[in-house]
């Protein structure tokens, strides 16, 4: 018969956590043909210990080049203009040569990224690349490593591990590879363990597993997760703390309930209405129209404004500042600002706690059937 | 009125246009009309040094014309190996495919396949392994269309180029940069782009949002939506999310191990979903609220406990009430019969 499986979550902790990394008025720009652009733009935000923090926001906003500099990662043509980040006494952003990175990249903070194939040789077998990294960083024999190798496909549910240990990547499929380049970072056992869209690849159920299993891993040693994903039935399922990107900038910032169940931005809003599961087949989804924000000329007042329903004048001229809600939560709009009108949020917002349990309850009654 | 005039009426307006192979053979199995694409016993297999690996037997699969196919399933199931067997990038080393009821599987005449990649087009799974980053996007986008003269002059290519771009949310100034300038969410839509300018019949959208977050998402799924409706184009959406699966199709497949094991139309299979693996799949839809997800339990599948399949006995896919197809034995039959009468019958 089915096995049923909980996923236990933590409920957050009272007092405030150890902080792990502080990023302070962090900007990054990058060089295209000779001309400076400012990707990242004065961002400040703290990621606590042992915590899952997910930062969300479209794609170009600024999610990957974020972490990127977490770990000097960025492309040749991108640097740090100003900003500190803060880890274990060390100031992260002041990094320049790949000597400096070494003791931190992979071994203290490592990435799993959104395409496998940037983090795969394709020319050398799978358990190659993964005993290779068990010989350099754990000092095990070739044998050991092959053993721990197999053991780690195993994990992350390779079928035959040991026959498909000699594969090469072409010969995995899509999720294959990304639960391959998972047991690679598993196996470095960071201190930070970056998620770069880990998951987009994979079905829904090798991904709750995954999950599962980062989560596992993360109460046995104590790890911190820092989780890039769009998709938000991840992020309620895995985040403690949510950071809301738009434009190259942290637009709202909280704990999972304070962005779910009570959302400031109108980005945010735009971002849960459009989500599918509130979605019906006879009308067209909800989304945020309009483009991005073009980062090759300054951003001027809210980047959000030319496609905020509920943009005042003041939007397209200052920059808000970050309102402060309560003390896990706070968000950069002027719509909290005391003289700002006051606004309804949209009525999906207001019953999206109703309407998910709908969904849920809509799938729970096959289990129901099942019990019978 | 003699016959022969009425004949001669009934001529005279037709103007005759040359059909290609494909509208030739829809015209000449007007029966068949409905169906765009029929897999028969297919097989794909890959040879590893001296081994062979089947991942596909036996398959059989028929998409409508005009349809929206949800094809979802476990990583590593073969959905990917199934798309890329039609669009011909995969061997058929078993029985054929038909599109337009001509064969396009095995051996085929040049000028078929040619054809056939006007009217066929694949959005790939990983955004970042199926662009040139030698050509820029201007090239990348209109390639299909050089390759074919897709259109009147270089203001037509350019045009039609530029609008493309702002269907999938690009800023038409990006056409001169390079695939490795954008973001991974920003090279699917340059994907989407590529493939939707050559306006083709037949879509194979491997994974075409999972890179993308859920704001484009949206607006891409709509888009997709906009076109098959509007070009009545018929489009094989491979997924795993089975929330946005449910949304954009018509029907649903669910592939497990390279079998199809259920088959029904969208709504249905979440209602009365049969097959253990599907309500494996459903239990772990991620919905996108925590305290749900907090409660949420997922079924696990294990099909060496839950089918006893003998030899004398093998699984076949049934259809057990119109239009719904389950992979099941005998015995398995009758327990699935049992429990959609428990359901109740088809709303
Ligand atoms: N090497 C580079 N040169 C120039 N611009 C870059 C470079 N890398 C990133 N960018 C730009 O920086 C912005 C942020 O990119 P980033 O990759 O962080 O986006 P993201 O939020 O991770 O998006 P996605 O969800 O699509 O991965 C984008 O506008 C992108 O075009
Ligand atoms: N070129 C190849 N050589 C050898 N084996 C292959 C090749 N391509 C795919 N396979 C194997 O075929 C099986 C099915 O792979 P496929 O890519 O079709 O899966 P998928 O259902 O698309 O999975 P995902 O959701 O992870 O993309 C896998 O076991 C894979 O390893
Ligand atoms: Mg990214
Ligand atoms: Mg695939």
């Amino acid at each position: 018969m089915s096995k049923e499986k909980e996923i236990l979550k933590e409920t957050p902790e009272t007092k405030e956590p150890e902080v792990v990394v502080d990023v302070q008025n962090l900007s990054v720009g990058f060089t295209v043909r000779g001309k400076k652009i400012n990707v990242i733009r004065n961002i400040s935000f703290k990621v606590y210990k042992g915590e899952t923090l997910a930062i969300v926001g479209e794609s170009g906003s600024g999610k990957s080049v974020t972490t990127k500099t977490f770990t000097g990662m960025l492309e040749k043509n991108g640097f740090v203009t100003s900003g500190s980040i803060l880890f274990d006494g060390m100031n992260l952003a002041k990094f320049k040569t790949d000597e400096d990175w070494r003791p931190i990249r992979g071994k203290r903070i490592a990435t799993i990224f959104q395409d496998p194939m940037t983090s795969l040789n394709p020319l050398l077998t799978i358990g190659f690349q993964i005993s290779e990294v068990l010989r350099l960083h754990h000092g095990l024999s070739k044998q050991e490593a092959k053993e721990e190798a197999i053991k780690l496909l195993k994990k992350v549910r390779i079928p035959n591990a040991e026959a498909r240990y000699d594969d090469y990547p072409f010969q995995y499929s899509g999720g294959m590879r990304q639960r391959v380049v998972i047991a690679i970072a598993l196996a470095c056992r960071p201190e930070i363990l970056i998620c770069d869209e880990p998951t987009t690849a994979l079905d829904v159920t090798v991904q709750a597993q995954i999950i599962a299993l980062i989560k596992e891993l993360q109460e046995e040693y104590h790890w911190t997760t820092i989780f890039i994903t769009h998709d938000l039935g991840v992020v309620a399922n895995v985040a403690n703390r949510i950071a809301v990107m738009y434009g190259g900038q942290i637009v709202e910032y909280g704990t999972v309930e304070d962005v779910f169940y009570n959302p400031a931005h109108p980005y945010t809003w735009a971002l849960l209405a459009s989500l599918p599961q509130l979605g019906s087949k006879d009308e067209a989804l909800s989304y945020i129209k309009g483009n991005p924000p073009s980062f090759s000329s300054e951003i001027i007042g809210d980047a959000f404004a030319p496609r905020n329903e509920y943009a005042m004048n003041i939007d397209f001229v200052k920059e808000p500042p970050m309102f402060q809600i309560s003390p896990t939560h706070c968000a950069k709009t002027w719509l909290l600002d005391p003289r700002a009108p006051k606004v309804e949020k949209p009525k999906v917002i207001q019953e999206l706690h109703a309407r998910m349990k709908r969904a849920a309850e809509e799938l729970k009654r096959q289990e129901g059937v099942e019990d019978e | 009125m003699s016959k022969e005039e009425k004949k001669i009426l009934e001529q005279a307006p037709v103007e005759e246009k040359e059909l290609d192979i494909f509208e030739q053979g829809r015209k000449d199995h007007p029966e068949d009309d409905d169906t765009i694409v029929k897999m028969r016993d297919v097989r794909v297999a890959f040879k590893i040094g001296s081994i062979e690996r089947v991942i596909i037997n036996h398959l059989n699969l028929d998409i409508k014309r005009g349809e929206v196919l949800g094809l979802v399933g476990e990583s590593g199931s073969g959905k990917t190996t199934i798309g890329r067997a039609l669009i011909r990038i995969n061997k058929v080393s078993g029985g054929e495919v038909l599109f337009n009821n001509v064969k396009i599987s095995g051996k085929i005449p040049k000028k078929t396949e040619r054809l056939l990649k006007t009217k066929m087009q694949m959005i790939f799974q990983d955004p970042g392994d199926s662009l040139n980053d030698r050509a820029n996007i201007d090239y990348i986008v209109s390639e299909g269309l050089r390759a074919f003269k897709l259109y009147k002059d270089e203001e037509d290519r350019l045009q039609k180029v530029q609008q493309m771009m702002q269907r999938v949310g690009l800023r038409p100034e990006y056409l001169n940069r390079y695939p490795h300038e954008f973001s991974g969410g920003q090279r699917q839509r340059i994907g989407i782009a590529r493939c939707m300018i050559m306006n083709p019949e037949f879509v194979i959208a491997d994974e075409p949002i999972s890179a993308l977050d859920v704001s484009i998402r949206a607006q891409v799924l709509n888009l997709i939506r906009e076109f098959q409706q509007e070009r009545k184009m018929t489009v094989l959406f491979i997924a795993h999310d089975l929330s946005v699966v449910r949304y954009i199709s018509d029907r649903i497949a669910v592939i497990y191990a390279g079998h199809i094991v259920e088959i029904a139309e969208a709504n249905r299979l979440f209602e009365a979903p049969l097959h253990p693996y599907t309500k494996s799949l459903l239990s772990a839809v991620p919905i996108p609220d925590p305290k749900v997800e907090r409660k949420k339990k997922i079924i696990t599948y294990n099909p060496a406990e839950l089918h006893h399949y003998v030899l004398s006995d093998a699984p076949k896919l049934v259809e057990i009430e119109p239009g719904h197809f389950v992979r099941c034995n005998t015995p398995e039959l009758e327990a699935y019969k049992a429990e959609l009468e428990r359901l109740g019958g088809k709303k």
